[in-house]
């Protein structure tokens, strides 16, 4: 490192001769922070997303680096949020990649005091066996004489937070079973 | 506003720094009062009487936008002469039948004609209109259509544009709001009377030709047993004001999910069918045609609800579904009375209900009366859980409030529980309508980890090993499943179905396969699939409109190229208002469509929500029906009349108009009538743990002498499943609390930082204390009311927690929606932490019994 390089590594220095006299700016870098660059600049691709929270719809820029989620941020084109996200927008890559999130399915047997592991098929085998039986036990070809086709065994809770082809799916998939209990938060 | 919805709150300040000026009315201080030009506290679960006050200073002072009323809303419009209101029968409409809880519209209708509801209930009218239906016993609930859709008699309803005839609903509204004085108001709301004409005032000035006033509300508004009443309230002051369909103007729910208006419109709820098309009820030799008979206008868009049924039944039954079979419609299960969530927890209770899925919510600590729905789950054979996390839904059994207090033991419940992990939004492709009825896609990023799957993964598979199992069944139940067309392409390794696809059959296509591009090309015939009729366009040209972003900075102000709106990629519905009836903008400032004479159509910043080509002029043949029959001024194109309802001859199942009742559990009479409360209001059948509270006078209503309310704060979500969980979230806001005046924590002994204990008659809760100025006491009734505010988002799972405020909370619901009072009821409470184990069960019996509270109480009509 020759002398020159020496000083004008120096802070006070590059404040004193520099375009930067308050030191707020160039002339407070360190090496380090000099080549700092920010963490999406490294990203594969960007991919186009919308908040999951509440329902104003604010855009969301993905960023993906290795076919990991890296960041998340406010999408700045949006006409509706301009590229802002409150704290829980914000918080949107802690809430899909945080350690939190449940990664395997869990099954509780009847009685049973603690869970325990079962694979996905295998889960998917028992469900699907269970609604054929519950829909069965719970089935009215009619109430009060009147034709009703339907079944009162199984219900379901929940849509506001999925998308509109799940919720497509599963009203279609519900009412062709016969169940009626089909409700979401829309209701609460 | 700013609270919840914080990024959508920057236009509202756009708007302030452009001179508008902001007014909140809450019964709390919140980061949006802290920016509004006027904070206006009230008692929560007064609104009714607070906007009615302001119906009667724009009526009585002749402040409303006569040719915008005279024009288009049905003021002018004469009832009949069966019609009594409320300040005619002291506090309660004609028609009602006290012993059935129920009303009969049949006095509320028009001179000379009858009208179906636009929206609400319509099954009363059945019978009689299609000379073959019997009515299943229950059937007689609110039915929410959501979207217009009003039949009228035959002729034309008696009008008289001078406003001046005694039975016109103008003059009705004058005099069903002449008591609510800026005193009544002071005395029931406990706000000022310089306040509340300060508010009169600021409202009134900035509406008419050439200002617009906007309403923006949440479930403080909904979440009462007058919920939809809370919103007439805004419909008829919006109206008056002409404040409709035009720019700045509106009633604008702020909803608080991602879809929760998508879930709506192609609805996981049990009374509607995709578009607002109502599930049929059980009715006798009901086929396609007397259903449609029955639910159809003669007049305006639902004319064609035909097209729209027969195109969701090819949807759901492609081949399956021919002119010889009514389409499938048969296939279609039947309704007898309500069936919403309410109804199936008495239902789980009972043990009809036998398997529950729960996908992405969280009833165990999120839905009201937390207790009754645990208890509900305790008793199903199976339960299915699809959530990111082990949110208090899923782990009831094992460390739930019953298993502390003994009430429940682990090893004596039987249901078996499946907790499947969910795929992210990041995870999946997939559109979300915003509380604008805006679609937006969002794009899957990555894969989703280990066994986590989208919500359409878990469905179509699981609907494909269920046609699987029973295929070869000859069974006519199996006929529906194993007719359904079910199926989509699949990508990857995990044969995730392709979400494109299915927004593909939600669109509709025709007989070659093509994409549709509007409701208007579909067909009663057979020809057209459609999934959703209002969302028919949303894939036209086979491009996915809603993936459209188009940057806001390049387009103007509406900005109708990002994303996509229904219907039609309208963004402002009903704005054939904004121009006058001659087709002018009522002023060069509040201009949005107009009518071009020029080219002869309509043009302007947004696309009209009319018929493009049909001229202000025109009037329609006395025999023409449907969208027909709509003249060119009939700017509410989905209502029968064609005119915004000032009064509401049918469809509410409560009453024409809104009316101030007290909530279910008040610690005040109702001072404007000897009616309590709402009277057609729904309880649930008795239950122990669902006990109604004194009020008023009745003697043990100061058993509970606070008014208590539940809300939300930024750093959380809900009940707190997409929240709890996040550590930058829990550090922001760690535990549950209440928030209380100084003054009530003087009277009660409560320190600030330390614990309280909040008591109803179905629950005790433990919460930290936060004294604060921003929950004032107000003077109500000429006492000192104390108010208890009080965020939902806990449960004893995740990062944060706490205890629920859904624990206070009971079921008793509005009669259109079924939704919960969730927004206003009474507590009491006292300074430490609760009790524990049996103690705290005991805690709520002891304030049962000092309060007299029995299976009755609170239940007379």
């Amino acid at each position: 490192m020759g002398v020159r390089t020496w000083i004008d590594s120096w802070p006070v220095y590059r404040q004193l001769k520099g375009t930067d006299p308050l030191g707020r700016g160039a002339a407070a870098k360190s090496g380090p922070s000099a080549r700092l660059t920010p963490r999406v600049a490294s990203a594969d691709r960007v991919v186009k997303s919308v908040c999951p929270y509440c329902a104003v719809g604010c855009g969301q820029n993905v960023y993906v680096e290795d076919e990991r989620v890296t960041q998340i941020e406010g999408d700045p084109d949006s006409p509706i949020s301009r590229g802002r996200l409150c704290p829980k927008g914000a918080a949107s890559l802690q809430l899909t990649t945080g350690e939190a999130r449940e990664h395997y399915v869990l099954h509780r047997r009847p009685y049973g005091t603690e869970w325990e592991r079962l694979d996905l098929d295998t889960a998917m085998d028992m469900i699907a066996d269970r609604v054929i039986e519950a829909r069965r036990a719970g089935w009215q070809w009619e109430v009060d004489d009147v034709r009703t086709r339907r079944t009162l065994g199984i219900a379901s809770l929940g849509g506001a937070t999925l998308d509109n082809e799940e919720n497509y799916l599963i009203k279609k998939l519900f009412t062709a079973l016969g169940a009626i209990q089909i409700e979401n938060q829309a209701r609460v | 506003m700013a609270e919840c919805h914080p990024v959508g709150f920057q236009w509202v300040m756009e708007a302030k720094a452009r001179g508008a000026k902001v007014i909140h009315v809450d019964p709390r201080f919140t980061r949006t009062s802290a920016l509004a030009d006027l904070h206006v506290p009230l008692r929560a679960g007064s609104d009714i009487a607070f906007l009615g006050g302001i119906v009667n200073y724009v009526l009585s002072n002749d402040r409303y936008f006569r040719d915008y009323v005279v024009a288009y809303t049905n003021g002018p419009v004469v009832l009949s002469e069966d019609f009594c209101d409320t300040e005619d029968l002291d506090g309660v409409f004609s028609g009602l039948d006290r012993d059935s809880r129920s009303y009969d519209n049949s006095s509320w209708q028009y001179e000379g004609m009858e009208i179906q509801a636009a929206s609400g209930q319509r099954d009363a009218e059945y019978d009689k209109r299609t000379g073959a239906g019997a009515s299943v016993s229950a059937a007689g609930r609110g039915e929410a259509h959501g979207s217009g859709g009003a039949d009228i008699g035959e002729g034309e309803p008696q009008r008289d544009e001078t406003l001046t005839h005694p039975r016109c609903v103008f003059q009705v509204l004058k005099r069903h709001y002449a008591r609510y004085t800026p005193e009544m108001v002071e005395r029931i709301c406990g706000v000022p009377q310089d306040l509340f004409r300060q508010v009169c005032e600021l409202v009134t000035e900035n509406s008419g030709r050439e200002r617009t006033t906007a309403f923006a509300y949440a479930v403080g508004w909904t979440q009462h047993t007058v919920g939809v009443q809370y919103i007439r309230a805004a419909a008829v002051l919006q109206s008056l004001l002409g404040n409709i369909g035009r720019p700045g103007g509106g009633i604008l729910a702020l909803r608080g999910h991602a879809s929760i208006q998508g879930s709506t419109d192609i609805p996981t709820l049990f009374n509607l069918l995709p578009g607002y098309i109502p599930m049929p009820h059980a009715h006798k030799r009901e086929d396609l045609d007397a259903f449609v008979k029955a639910e159809a206008a003669s007049k305006g868009y639902w004319g064609n609800m035909r097209a729209y049924m027969v195109s969701l039944l090819k949807a759901y039954w492609g081949d399956a579904a021919t002119p010889d079979n009514d389409f499938c419609f048969d296939h279609l299960p039947r309704l007898t009375g309500s069936h919403s969530t309410y109804e199936t927890v008495m239902a789980q209770l009972e043990g009809t209900c036998k398997g529950y899925f729960l996908m992405g919510e969280n009833p165990a600590v999120g839905s009201a009366n937390a207790k009754m729905q645990r208890l509900g789950m305790a008793n199903l054979d199976w339960l299915v859980v699809r959530d990111f996390s082990l949110i208090e839904s899923a782990t009831w059994w094992k460390d739930g409030p019953e298993i502390e207090t003994g009430e429940l033991r682990t090893e004596d419940i039987r249901t078996e529980v499946f907790f499947l992990p969910a795929a992210a939004h990041t995870e999946k492709d997939g559109s979300f309508t915003n509380t604008q009825r805006l679609l937006q896609w969002h794009h899957q990023a990555v894969e989703p980890p280990g066994e986590a799957r989208s919500d359409l993964w878990f469905t179509f598979h699981l609907g494909r090993l269920i046609r699987q199992k029973l295929a070869g069944s000859t069974d006519p139940m199996d006929r529906p499943v194993l007719d359904l067309t079910w199926d989509y392409p699949t990508k990857g390794a995990t044969a995730e179905p392709e979400a494109e696809a299915v927004l593909a059959e939600i669109n509709g296509y025709d007989a070659e396969g093509n994409p549709l591009s509007s409701y208007e090309q579909l067909n009663a015939d057979g020809s057209t699939a459609c999934g959703c009729w209002i969302y028919c366009g949303v894939y036209s040209d086979g491009a996915n409109q809603a993936a459209r972003r188009k940057p806001g900075k390049e387009q103007n102000w509406v900005a109708n190229e990002w994303g996509w709106a229904w219907p039609a990629n309208r963004r402002i519905l009903y704005n054939r208002a904004s121009a006058d009836p001659d087709g002018r903008p009522w002023s060069e400032r509040k201009a949005l469509v107009w009518w071009d004479e020029a080219k002869a159509e309509w043009t302007g910043h947004d696309i009209a929500d009319f018929a493009k080509d049909k001229s202000p002029y025109h009037r329609p043949p006395p025999d023409a029906t449907g969208a027909e029959a709509l003249s060119g001024t009939d700017a509410f194109i989905m209502q029968a009349d064609g005119k915004a309802w000032l009064y509401v001859p049918s469809g509410l199942t409560d009453g024409p108009l809104p009316t101030h009742y007290e909530p279910q559990d008040s610690p005040f009479p109702n001072l404007l009538h000897e009616q309590q409360r709402n009277p057609v209001r729904q309880l649930m059948p008795s239950h122990p743990d669902n006990r109604y509270q004194p009020s008023g006078d009745e003697p043990g209503s100061e058993v509970f002498p606070y008014v208590a309310t539940t809300y939300r704060l930024t750093e959380h979500h809900t009940a707190g499943g997409m929240s709890r969980w996040l550590p930058y979230l829990a550090e922001l806001q760690p535990e549950f609390f209440c928030e209380v005046s100084p003054e009530l924590a003087a009277e009660r002994g409560l320190e600030h930082t330390g614990w309280a204990t909040i008591v109803s008659a179905r629950g005790v809760v433990e919460a930290r204390v936060l004294v604060t100025d921003r929950v004032p006491p107000l003077t109500v009734h000429d006492r000192t009311l104390h108010q208890v505010g009080l965020p939902y988002h806990w449960g004893p799972n995740g990062y944060s927690t706490g205890d629920a405020a859904n624990e206070l909370v009971h079921l008793s619901l509005d009669p259109n929606t079924h939704i919960q009072e969730t927004k206003a009821f009474a507590v009491d409470i006292r300074p430490g932490r609760r009790p524990r184990g049996p103690a705290a069960v005991e805690l709520v019996r002891a304030y049962q019994a000092r309060a007299g509270i029995d299976d009755r109480t609170g239940t007379e009509p």
